[in-house]
C-alpha cells in the first residue's frame, strides 16, 4: 500500500496514507496498526488512527527513527493492496437511538432544513451504516461518516456549554455520540442509552477507529 | 497482615495538587490523553532520592501552599519549585530525603519561584493504576487519579502509602549542580516538523528570534504564548494525532505548545515539537515567564532523551 511518514516529534512519526478524507482508508489504516501492534509490541508506546494518518510513539531507549522506520516499512509493504475493498471483516456495532426532540433539541430544525419530514428524516439517518473515522476530542467520542449529502449541517455558531452523555449530533457531513457530559458545538437530534465510555470496562471505548456502527431507532 | 489505609492526610489541598506519574501507555487511540508529570525532571529527582523506580506515583502541586499530616514513620523528598517546607514548623530542605514519625505536620508555602512541586514518598503512593497502565489525573477527563475520577486532592484526602521499617533510609540529597534555576532565561529546542513548509521564511525566523511569553491562559493541555504572530498558509489540516511538545499555530497566528493532557487528535498546522527535556523547563515557567526557541536535531534531541531516562532507569 502507498505511505509516506513524517517525523512529528521526539518519539513519534505520522504515517500518511491518503491527502483528503475517504472511507476507503479507514479499513487499511486499521490494518495496519493492528499489524505494526502485533509487529513492534512493547516498542511501540501508541498508534492512533486518524482520517488519513496514523500517528505511531515508540520508546527512544528500545529504537531510533531508523531502526524503528525499518521495521515499520517491512511489515506495512507486506500488507495487501487495499483498492477497492472496504471493510470486509469488522463487525458491526449495532447503537440504538432515540431520535426525539426531547433529546435532540436540533432535530426539528434540521428535518425542516432538508425539507423532510421528522421521519424521513431518522429514516435517512438511520437507514446507514457508518464508519469509525477517528477518536479524539474526549475519551472514545468518535467521528462518523459519512452522513447522507442531505442531511448535512454547519455546525452550531454558539456551542453549547453542556451536551448530555449519549447525545447523537451532526457536524457537516459527519455524526457522533458523545461520551461523556461535555461543550460541544454539534446539532443534536438523538440519544443513545449505550455507555460509549466506561473507564471499568475492558474495553473502555464502545468504538474505534476501523469499526463500523449503525444506528437502529 | 494489612494496614488498611494509613499515609498523608491531606488538610490543604493547595490550588490545584494531582497525582501524577510517567504517564498513560496505549491508550491514545481511544481518546485518552497521555498526563503524567509535567516537569520530570523534579518528579523523576523527588522519587529517585528515596530509591523508588521511576515510574512511581508522586504528587504534583502546582502553586504551593499544600498542608498534611503523617500518618506513619517514613520518608519523603520534596522537589521543584522554591517554597519554604516546614515539618511541625521547623524549615527543611528541598531536594533531600526527610524523616517523617507519625504527627508530623508538614507545611509548603507559596511559591518564589517556579510553578510545580513534587511530593515524593518512600515505596510510592498506593494508587491503583487505571487506563494506560497509569495513575495520572485527567481532570478534564474525569478519570485517573487517587479515585480514579480525575479529582485534584481536596482537604480529607488520604494518600496512602506504606509505613517504613525501623531503619530510616539513608538521607540524600540532590547535588547543587543538578537543581534548575527556574528564573533563568529559557530557550525551548524544538524539532522541526514536516507541516514547515506550511509557514513563509519571515514566520520562521520571527519564531525563532523573537522572545515570546508564556500566557496565563496555559495550562496542563497546553502552554500559551504572547508575541509575534506567525502567518500561516493554507487551510486547516485533516485532523492528526498529535505528539507531546507539538507548536500548534491556530488562525490567531499566536502559537500553543500541547502538554500532557493535550487532545489526542487536532488539525492546526504545526511547527514542530519541543523536546522533552524543554518542556521539563518550561513546566517550572511562571506566567509573564520570557522563552526563546532553537531549532535541534532529531538525534541531538534524543541522545539527551536518553541519557535522562538512563539516569534515572539506574538503581540507585
Amino acid at each position: 500500500m502507498q505511505w509516506r511518514y513524517d517525523i512529528s516529534g521526539i518519539d513519534t512519526v505520522t504515517l500518511h496514507f491518503g491527502q483528503r478524507i475517504d472511507a476507503a482508508l479507514v479499513a487499511p489504516i486499521h490494518r495496519a496498526a493492528i499489524a505494526l501492534k502485533s509487529s513492534l509490541g512493547t516498542r511501540l508506546l501508541d498508534a492512533v488512527p486518524s482520517y488519513t494518518t496514523l500517528l505511531l510513539r515508540y520508546d527512544v531507549l528500545q529504537d531510533d527513527l531508523a531502526s524503528l522506520m525499518g521495521q515499520v516499512s517491512e511489515v506495512l509493504n507486506q500488507l495487501p493492496d487495499p483498492t477497492g475493498e472496504v471493510h470486509a471483516e469488522s463487525e458491526i456495532i449495532e447503537v440504538p437511538v432515540f431520535y426525539h426532540p426531547s433529546v435532540g433539541p436540533d432535530l426539528k430544525r434540521l428535518a425542516e432544513r432538508a425539507g423532510f419530514s421528522l421521519e424521513e428524516f431518522i429514516r435517512r439517518h438511520s437507514e446507514r451504516l457508518y464508519q469509525v473515522f477517528a477518536i479524539g476530542f474526549a475519551p472514545g467520542f468518535a467521528y462518523l461518516g459519512e452522513v447522507a449529502e442531505e442531511l448535512s449541517v454547519p455546525r452550531l455558531a454558539n456551542p453549547r456549554a453542556k451536551v448530555p452523555a449519549g447525545t447523537l449530533g451532526i457536524a457537516d457531513t459527519q455524526t457522533a455520540l458523545y461520551p461523556i457530559v461535555s461543550p460541544g458545538g454539534w446539532n443534536l437530534i438523538g440519544r443513545t442509552p449505550l455507555a460509549l465510555f466506561d473507564q471499568s470496562r475492558a474495553q473502555p471505548s464502545l468504538l474505534e477507529a476501523g469499526r463500523q456502527c449503525a444506528s437502529a431507532q | 497482615m494489612t494496614h488498611s489505609k494509613l499515609g498523608l492526610l491531606i488538610e490543604k489541598p493547595g490550588f490545584l495538587s494531582l497525582i501524577q506519574d510517567a504517564g498513560r501507555r496505549g491508550v491514545m487511540h481511544l481518546g485518552l490523553a497521555t498526563g503524567g508529570a509535567m516537569d520530570r525532571h523534579a518528579w523523576a529527582w523527588a522519587n529517585y532520592l528515596l530509591g523508588n523506580c521511576f515510574g512511581a506515583a508522586a504528587l504534583e502541586i502546582t502553586f504551593g501552599q499544600v498542608e498534611f499530616v503523617s500518618q506513619l514513620n517514613t520518608s519523603i523528598a520534596i522537589t521543584g519549585a522554591e517554597v519554604t517546607v516546614t515539618v511541625n514548623g521547623a524549615s527543611q530542605p528541598l531536594w533531600a530525603t526527610l524523616s517523617l514519625k507519625a504527627g508530623d505536620r508538614v507545611v509548603l508555602s507559596a511559591l518564589r519561584a517556579g510553578l510545580r512541586s513534587y511530593l515524593a514518598v518512600a515505596g510510592g503512593f498506593s494508587v491503583a493504576a487505571g487506563l494506560g497502565n497509569s495513575c495520572a489525573t485527567l481532570h478534564r477527563e474525569k478519570t485517573g487519579g487517587l479515585h480514579g475520577d480525575g479529582q485534584p486532592l481536596k482537604a480529607g484526602d488520604l494518600l496512602p502509602c506504606e509505613s517504613q521499617s525501623q531503619n530510616p533510609p539513608l538521607q540524600r540529597q540532590v547535588p547543587v549542580d543538578w537543581i534548575p534555576d527556574y528564573r533563568e532565561a529559557l530557550i525551548l529546542d524544538v524539532i522541526m516538523g514536516a507541516q514547515i513548509e506550511r509557514f513563509p521564511s519571515s514566520s520562521l525566523e520571527c519564531f525563532f528570534t523573537q522572545p515570546y511569553t508564556l500566557s496565563s491562559q496555559s495550562d496542563r493541555m497546553g502552554a500559551r504564548l504572547n508575541g509575534p504572530a506567525l502567518e500561516v498558509f493554507g487551510e486547516r489540516l485533516i485532523s492528526e494525532g498529535i505528539s507531546l511538545g507539538a507548536v500548534q499555530v491556530p488562525a490567531n497566528g499566536l502559537p500553543i505548545i500541547l502538554l500532557n493532557d493535550r487532545q489526542t487528535i487536532g488539525g492546526y498546522p504545526k511547527l514542530g515539537a519541543v523536546t522533552p527535556r524543554s518542556l521539563d523547563a518550561l513546566a517550572q515557567r511562571q506566567p509573564g515567564s520570557q522563552l526563546q526557541f532553537r531549532p535541534v536535531a532529531l538525534y541531538e534531541a534524543q541522545r539527551h532523551e536518553k541519557a535522562f531516562l538512563n539516569f534515572f532507569n539506574k538503581p540507585l
